[in-house]
């Protein structure tokens, strides 16, 4: 047993992470805001980085990586806050060749009991190639061609614009009950890992300005109540982290423990610490954490929205209590 | 980042499984938590049985006469005893987790010889005398006074806080040997091995909330202790005690961190049976997700732990992950604490009432949690250590 980060997870990690501040360095990033929160140039970066395909097997283009591996990656692009479907692109990387290439994007939208008779909010659909489905029992791709969708004119997330569908035209099957099972499997464990990114992300700009600003003649680190809410900060961070890994690692090492059991709490305190980050991280900015100028919203705005796919606190509180 | 254990790994678990099965039957029954002497010999017993099967000192190094087992065996060790319910290390806990380390670490082989033996094989029983009334979470301002006659120490001054001190043999003792006050506070402190048969000891036991003894307070009073039982340099005494959380290897919580798990478990059962509002307490959603939410906060705390382990077996020291696991560990159990008394509302009313076949009963429990933002340093304490010494925040 050993729980710590393997030489080759380290230099993926760290790949991941120069590329994202070399090309998806925060002012590129509020750039796409222009471009419907997605550069087809760099997505395509990312494509050819192996991103969408590292867990496609070889015979698929793919890197034959594990969910751990693909965690350690998706916890990068969320600290960098990239932008994009990509979660949705990475499940479909499998099936169509040209997503796994960063060639084409596939947003994802939930088909589930609660909203089916829609309508359904699509996120990038202007981006998008293809909208994938994921339904209880099937999932299937829609051309975003097909869909007529009505933009929001102000998504929660400027980097996030979401469009109501108000219907969504038959698809392409590409999957039966397993593959949604999977996809709603990984996509909670993937999704948990950008948002332990963004909490990440926000851990950084916190302490930082912590450190820098000062009042009373001391930097306001100084003061303990917020230096307590770093600490507590940093506590929202290590504990999430210790959980979205093990939900990868018990996805890819099935005896080591309940890998749905684990996806549920690591979707679950993820979240958590996106949302308690990003608001200790606005509080301890004061008056700038109320601006737009400061990256803090975007951080904790994603991780909101992060919050409504592949279930929230609520589901996954009561998935985690059904195991017991 | 691997999960699975290791083939010597689950060797070593199926020896220790297989020892527990013909062991743990030849346990006599738990003792009522008020007889502490009975209390001092079921823990001293199991600590001796544990000797002779070659388990004691599972994690001291083999020289010493440990097992000399690496952190993954330590953790395989305390999942299985605690699955099977067998005695918790409780009165051998200071001297096997921070006096015989610190001896082995910076004691001389004469002190050696002289404790580690015993304390592995139950025979010495430890506590910490660390503790003052001035001097608490500000350890190092500590004035319990040591001057040097000859080949001794003569001490006086209080401690307080003294767990297990009434049935001890020996306290770990942090005194003054320097009293200058131009010095800084740290460089004028000494670790003594003080036998707690000593001339001059007055113990006055302190009633918890829970009603026990676990504590007491120390006076001191010109209590001779030799010279030869000091542990390190003399004014070193700072430096000495901190070798010795750095022997900490992300493993003192794991008992209780699988009894808790079960202790949700439990509550969740209880949960089932009790009435609300014309259904059972578990159609409740609300108490439901609650339930929900503190076991998955259990599940982060055990793969934290892993995680910690995994970093202590790497790097040799302990990482920042035990005080960020104290910290959410004790908001935790606080939680838990409190759904249980929600559930039992009136049945709760009573400490040992409520027929739960848990080792440990909820109400207890809950009592108990307070102390997990107080002892072995606060929240507020542990806060400031993250903010200052892991974060890099400045120093108020
Ligand atoms: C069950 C139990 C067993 C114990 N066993 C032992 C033992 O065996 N041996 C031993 O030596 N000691 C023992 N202790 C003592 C324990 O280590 C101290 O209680 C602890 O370090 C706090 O010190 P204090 O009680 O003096 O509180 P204080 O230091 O007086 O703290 C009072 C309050 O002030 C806060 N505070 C203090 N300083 C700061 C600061 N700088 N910033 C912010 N807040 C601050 C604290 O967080 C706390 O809320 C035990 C305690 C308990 C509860």
């Amino acid at each position: 047993m050993d729980f710590e980060l393997s030489d080759d997870q380290a230099a993926l990690a760290e790949g991941i992470r120069n590329l994202c501040q070399g090309r998806f360095d925060i002012e590129t990033i509020r750039g796409f805001a222009e471009s419907g929160g997605v550069d087809p140039g760099r997505w395509k970066e990312l494509g050819d980085t192996g991103v969408f395909g590292l867990m496609a097997t070889e015979a698929d283009g793919g890197l034959g990586m594990g969910l751990a591996d693909a965690v350690l990656v998706f916890e990068e692009l969320g600290r960098a806050a990239v932008p994009g479907p990509l979660v949705g692109t990475f499940l479909a990387a499998s099936a169509v060749p040209a997503a796994l290439a960063g060639d084409h994007v596939v947003s994802l939208v939930e088909h589930t009991a609660d909203n089916a008779a829609g309508p359904w909010m699509v996120e990038h659909l202007d981006a998008a190639a293809s909208v994938a489905v994921l339904g209880a029992e099937s999932v299937s791709l829609i051309p975003a061609a097909d869909l007529a969708g009505e933009a929001l004119p102000h998504p929660l997330d400027v980097l996030t614009p979401v469009s109501r569908v108000q219907s969504l035209a038959d698809g392409q099957e590409i999957g039966g009950p397993e593959v949604a099972a999977d996809w709603r499997h990984r996509g909670s464990v993937l999704t948990a890992a950008l948002q332990l990114g963004l909490a990440e992300a926000s851990l950084e700009l916190g302490v930082a300005y912590a450190k820098e600003r000062e009042q009373f003649n001391k930097p306001i680190g100084t003061f303990q109540a917020i230096k307590h809410l770093c600490a507590d900060m940093l506590t929202h961070v290590e504990v999430a982290r210790a959980a979205v890994y093990a939900a990868g690692v018990h996805f890819d090492q099935p005896d080591t423990g309940d890998a749905v059991r684990a996806a549920s709490v690591a979707k679950l305190l993820a979240g958590q610490a996106g949302d308690f980050c990003g608001k200790a991280c606005t509080q301890i900015h004061g008056g700038m954490g109320y601006t737009w100028e400061v990256d803090v919203h975007l951080f904790l705005k994603r991780s909101w929205v992060l919050d409504t796919v592949f279930g929230d606190a609520d589901d996954h509180t009561e998935a985690v209590a059904a195991f017991l | 980042m691997d999960l699975r254990y290791t083939d010597a790994q689950l060797a070593f678990r199926d020896e220790l499984r297989d020892w527990l099965a013909t062991a743990l039957p030849e346990v006599a029954p738990e003792p009522d938590r008020h007889d502490w002497d009975a209390r001092r010999r079921w823990d001293t017993d199991w600590q001796a049985m544990l000797a002779d099967a070659g388990y004691a000192g599972i994690d001291w190094p083999t020289e010493f006469g440990g097992r000399g087992a690496s952190p993954a065996e330590h953790l395989i060790f305390l999942e299985e005893t605690e699955r099977l319910r067998a005695p918790y290390v409780g009165v051998n806990f200071v001297g096997l987790g921070h006096a015989g380390p610190t001896i082995i670490a910076e004691g001389t082989e004469a002190q050696q010889a002289d404790h580690l033996p015993k304390i592995l094989r139950g025979e010495e029983v430890w506590c910490q005398g660390f503790s003052e009334p001035g001097a608490g979470s500000d350890l190092a301002s500590l004035q319990c006074r040591a001057v040097r006659d000859g080949d001794e120490y003569v001490i006086s001054g209080q401690k307080i806080w003294t767990s297990f001190a009434h049935i001890a043999d020996y306290c770990e003792l942090l005194v003054r040997t320097d009293p200058d006050p131009e010095i800084r506070k740290h460089k004028g402190i000494s670790w003594l091995m003080m036998s707690m048969d000593s001339p001059g000891i007055d113990i006055r036991p302190l009633d918890t909330v829970l009603g026990s003894s676990e504590f007491a307070e120390m006076f001191l009073d010109e209590v001779r202790v030799p010279v030869s039982n000091r542990v390190g340099d003399e004014n070193d005494g700072w430096r000495v005690t901190m070798v010795t959380l750095s022997f900490e290897r992300g493993t003192a919580f794991v008992s209780e961190l699988l009894g808790s798990m079960k202790l949700v478990e439990e509550a969740a059962d209880l949960a089932r049976q009790v009435t609300r509002n014309s259904a059972t307490a578990w159609d409740d959603v609300g108490l439901r997700r609650e339930i929900g939410q503190i076991a998955a906060e259990l599940d982060a705390l055990w793969a934290l732990t892993k995680r910690n382990v995994s970093q202590a077996a790497r790097t040799g020291i302990p990482g920042p992950g035990g005080n960020v696991f104290k910290l959410r560990y004790a908001e935790t159990r606080r939680h838990l604490g409190d759904v249980s008394a929600r559930l039992l509302a009136r049945a709760g009313l009573g400490i040992g009432e409520t027929g739960s076949h848990s080792r440990n009963d909820p109400i207890e429990e809950r009592i108990y949690a307070l102390s997990l933002k107080i002892a072995a340093g606060t929240t507020q304490v542990n806060k400031n250590i993250i903010g200052e010494r892991v974060l890099g925040l400045p120093k108020g």
